[in-house]
């Protein structure tokens, strides 16, 4: 086990706000490319146990490729920076390596998987983690009532779970069967990637209303959203404005309000003068 | 083997033509034809001088002709390839060589050796319903030559290929199978073919098989090869579906790598009558199908499936044409191949539909996946429509995985290879669905994992039945 868990003495050291969780990830000075073209820019953010933080954000901020970056896209080239989850250097590991190391990414646009039923992938994904953790795999029974319990979670329609992995599924069965799909594997550092965008007002609180029943004091979720919406069903410890490849602001939950009411200009406007 | 013959055929340059090789066969017929019709069926000689002029005349099929464009059979009829045209019998015993227990399929299980059909007492065979005749065709020929007469050449004899016309003048023996009307087997017959030889060998079968109207009948045919000599087998297979019949055939190969397996299956369909077609390359040489099925009666079914795995430098070509003749029947075709390393693939899909044949639907799909820069695909549909009031349509695409969906299931912890894998599964699926024996669906499903596992050894014998 790496030194660093459990080690309550070291997690009580948070000077600005409070913090008393212990450090789950610690994203530093992060630059990442696509295309050649940078997105990031030197990004710093550390999430510790228990928090949610959200990151809001113009559009072409950066914010979903932050989310690809940390679940390791081989479409992203980080070229300056490191990344620790758990004291673990993030960024070496694989894309598989890292899930099974408790990082969950609910996609903006989940993929279609025609043949691969649901029932098929998450056994293989449950054992795959299993595997990785030094477990057996998960018996038949177990298996079931661990669906059957999650399902309910986010009211899943039994018949979604019989088809293949997202095919045919209408926006907001996507995003129930991301939420799904989390509350299996049981993360411990989720990342919403817009998981609001094409969900009605009754998709969105059953989505939100998962995400806040799997809470617990030891992981924690980034929220990566446009619309201050989600953050009414999820409560914010911290909120962050992340532009040109840079997080440049951030504050409480108030912050999204001000965003809402305000935009974004201002703030594009407060890093051009510091400039 | 002292008595079988060794034809030794020139190797040809790289510029050179067929024609090398076929002189070598042409002299071969002229000397031994006399002893070629004392060991075959007097119904089978009856076209014989006549399928050999006709192979004198066309040659070995060119990959300079539309229907071969994709198979060059240069190198593959180049060599030498002994021929057993004294039918001499094979020492072979082929429980020993597979172990057949078949578990959960249950069939009725014959043999074909090389190109003779192999004798077995096997007493699951016992209980085939009344009526049934299935055996030799040469033996059966002699006995049921009222039966076969009408039946033999009718659909080979008429084609302009090369193979076929050859197969004509040499072909010996094969399978026979005849279902008398309104019969419905109740297991799946079972046809293996084997190669089994000290030299490098060439075999020539036809197979016959009559279904009488409203009767019924699943064929699985699993060609094998077990000596590690270069093999080449050229197959004939006519099926005649009477009104009402239901026919399902399936072919699996699994051979080796040394191996050139032609083969052409002909059906043709009477009215009301549905066929399955399921044709599945997992390992294999140099492999060339030609599927032809006429529709000769209204309201039929025709579902023509096929699968290929390929990897290495194998070959694998399916040829299909369905002709709609009749008015009102319905066909769909579906071909997915998955090519890695330098292998090639071919497809082409023809479709005729008659100036009468109106109502005509028919719909084709050919999907195929190149895992690598180096594989390749060539694919053609090929749709003559004469009628006015059909509903066709065709989609050809080639494609690598997809690796959104890849990096998905990655990002769910699943590692890349497993991922990969079960993509290249499920691209699979809908073909390996169209197998109605339960426990043959089961066994390919394993099969086609284990051998996008590379795990499947081709030298395991029957794949199949262990």
């Amino acid at each position: 086990m790496n030194t660093t868990n459990n080690n309550q003495s070291q997690a009580q050291t948070s000077p600005l706000l409070g913090r008393t969780g212990e450090p789950l990830l610690t994203i530093k000075n992060l630059h990442a490319n696509v295309n050649g073209k940078e997105i990031l820019k030197g990004l710093d953010l550390t999430v510790r146990q228990g928090e949610i933080h959200a990151i809001m954000g113009p559009n072409g901020a950066g914010k979903s490729t932050l989310a690809s970056v940390l679940t390791g896209n081989p479409a992203f080239e980080v070229t300056h920076g490191s990344v620790t989850f758990y004291g673990k250097d993030l960024l070496e590991l694989s894309p598989e390596q890292r899930a099974n190391e408790g990082i969950f990414l609910s996609f903006q646009y989940p993929v279609e998987i025609p043949g691969v039923s649901m029932v098929n992938f998450m056994r293989t994904a449950i054992n795959e983690q299993r595997k990785y953790r030094g477990l057996d795999q998960i018996s038949a029974t177990d298996f079931l009532r661990l669906m059957r319990e999650k399902k309910e979670l986010v009211e899943m329609d039994n018949k979604l779970a019989n088809r293949s992995v997202n095919e045919g599924f209408s926006g907001g069965e996507k995003k129930r069967n991301e939420i799904f799909q989390m509350a299996m594997l049981d993360p411990s550092l989720s990342i919403l990637d817009e998981t609001d965008s094409g969900l009605d007002i009754d998709a969105l609180r059953i989505v939100a209303n998962g995400v806040n029943k799997l809470k617990r004091p030891d992981n924690a979720s980034i929220v990566i959203t446009h619309y201050q919406r989600l953050l009414d069903y999820i409560i914010p410890d911290f909120v962050h404005v992340l532009y040109d490849g840079k997080i440049v602001k951030s504050g409480t939950k108030d912050l999204a309000f001000e965003l809402e009411e305000r935009g974004y200009d201002w703030i594009k406007q407060e890093v051009e003068e510091t400039r | 083997m002292e008595t079988i013959k060794n034809v030794s055929v020139p190797e040809v340059s790289l510029s050179g033509k067929l024609e090398g090789l076929e002189q070598q066969y042409i002299d071969l017929y002229k000397q031994y034809h006399e002893q070629i019709k004392q060991h075959s069926a007097s119904v089978m000689n009856l076209s014989r001088d006549v399928s050999f002029g006709l192979f004198e005349q066309l040659g070995f099929p060119t990959s300079k002709l539309e229907n071969y464009k994709y198979t060059d059979l240069k190198e593959p009829l180049s060599g030498e390839y002994g021929l057993n045209l004294n039918r001499l019998k094979i020492p072979v015993n082929p429980y020993e060589v597979f172990k057949c227990d078949v578990p959960g399929i249950h069939s009725y299980l014959y043999f074909v050796v090389n190109d003779g059909f192999y004798p077995v007492n096997d007493t699951r065979n016992e209980t085939l319903p009344e009526g049934v005749i299935i055996g030799s065709l040469s033996q059966m020929a002699e006995v049921h030559p009222e039966l076969i007469e009408n039946y033999y050449g009718k659909l080979s004899n008429t084609k302009k290929d090369g193979l076929v016309a050859f197969n004509g003048a040499f072909a010996q023996d094969g399978f026979f199978m005849y279902v008398p009307k309104n019969v419905q087997l109740d297991r799946p017959v079972q046809l293996i073919n084997i190669m089994r030889s000290d030299v490098d060998f060439m075999a020539n079968s036809h197979n016959l098989i009559i279904l009488g109207e409203g009767a019924k009948a699943q064929l699985l045919v699993c060609d094998h090869t077990v000596d590690d000599v270069r093999f080449l087998s050229n197959r004939v297979t006519e099926v005649f579906i009477g009104e009402n019949a239901t026919y399902e055939h399936y072919k699996l190969e699994n051979t080796h790598t040394k191996t050139t397996n032609l083969s052409t299956l002909l059906i043709d369909q009477q009215a009301s009558s549905n066929v399955l077609g399921n044709i599945i390359t997992l390992h294999n040489g140099v492999t060339r199908n030609t599927i032809e099925i006429d529709i000769d009666g209204e309201n039929c079914e025709t579902l023509l499936c096929g699968m290929a795995i390929a990897d290495k430098k194998q070959q694998v070509d399916n040829f299909t044409s369905i002709i709609h003749n009749q008015p009102n029947s319905n066909s769909r075709e579906l071909f997915k191949y998955v090519l890695d390393d330098m292998s090639k693939g071919g497809f082409t899909g023809k479709l005729y539909v008659a100036r009468d044949a109106q109502k005509t639907s028919a719909f084709q799909t050919n999907r195929n996946i190149l895992l690598n820069k180096s594989a390749k695909m060539r694919t053609k549909p090929q749709l003559e429509i004469y009628a006015d009031d059909v509903k066709c349509s065709h989609g050809a695409t080639i494609g690598q995985l997809d690796e959104t969906a890849k990096f998905y299931m990655q990002s769910r912890g699943i590692p890349e290879k497993e991922a990969r894998l079960l993509l290249m599964y499920a691209f699979t699926g809908d073909v390996i669905e169209n197998i109605r024996i339960d426990a043959l669906q089961d066994r390919i499903k394993l099969l086609v994992e284990k051998r996008l596992r590379g795990e499947l050894s081709n030298y395991e014998g029957c794949v199949i039945c262990q």
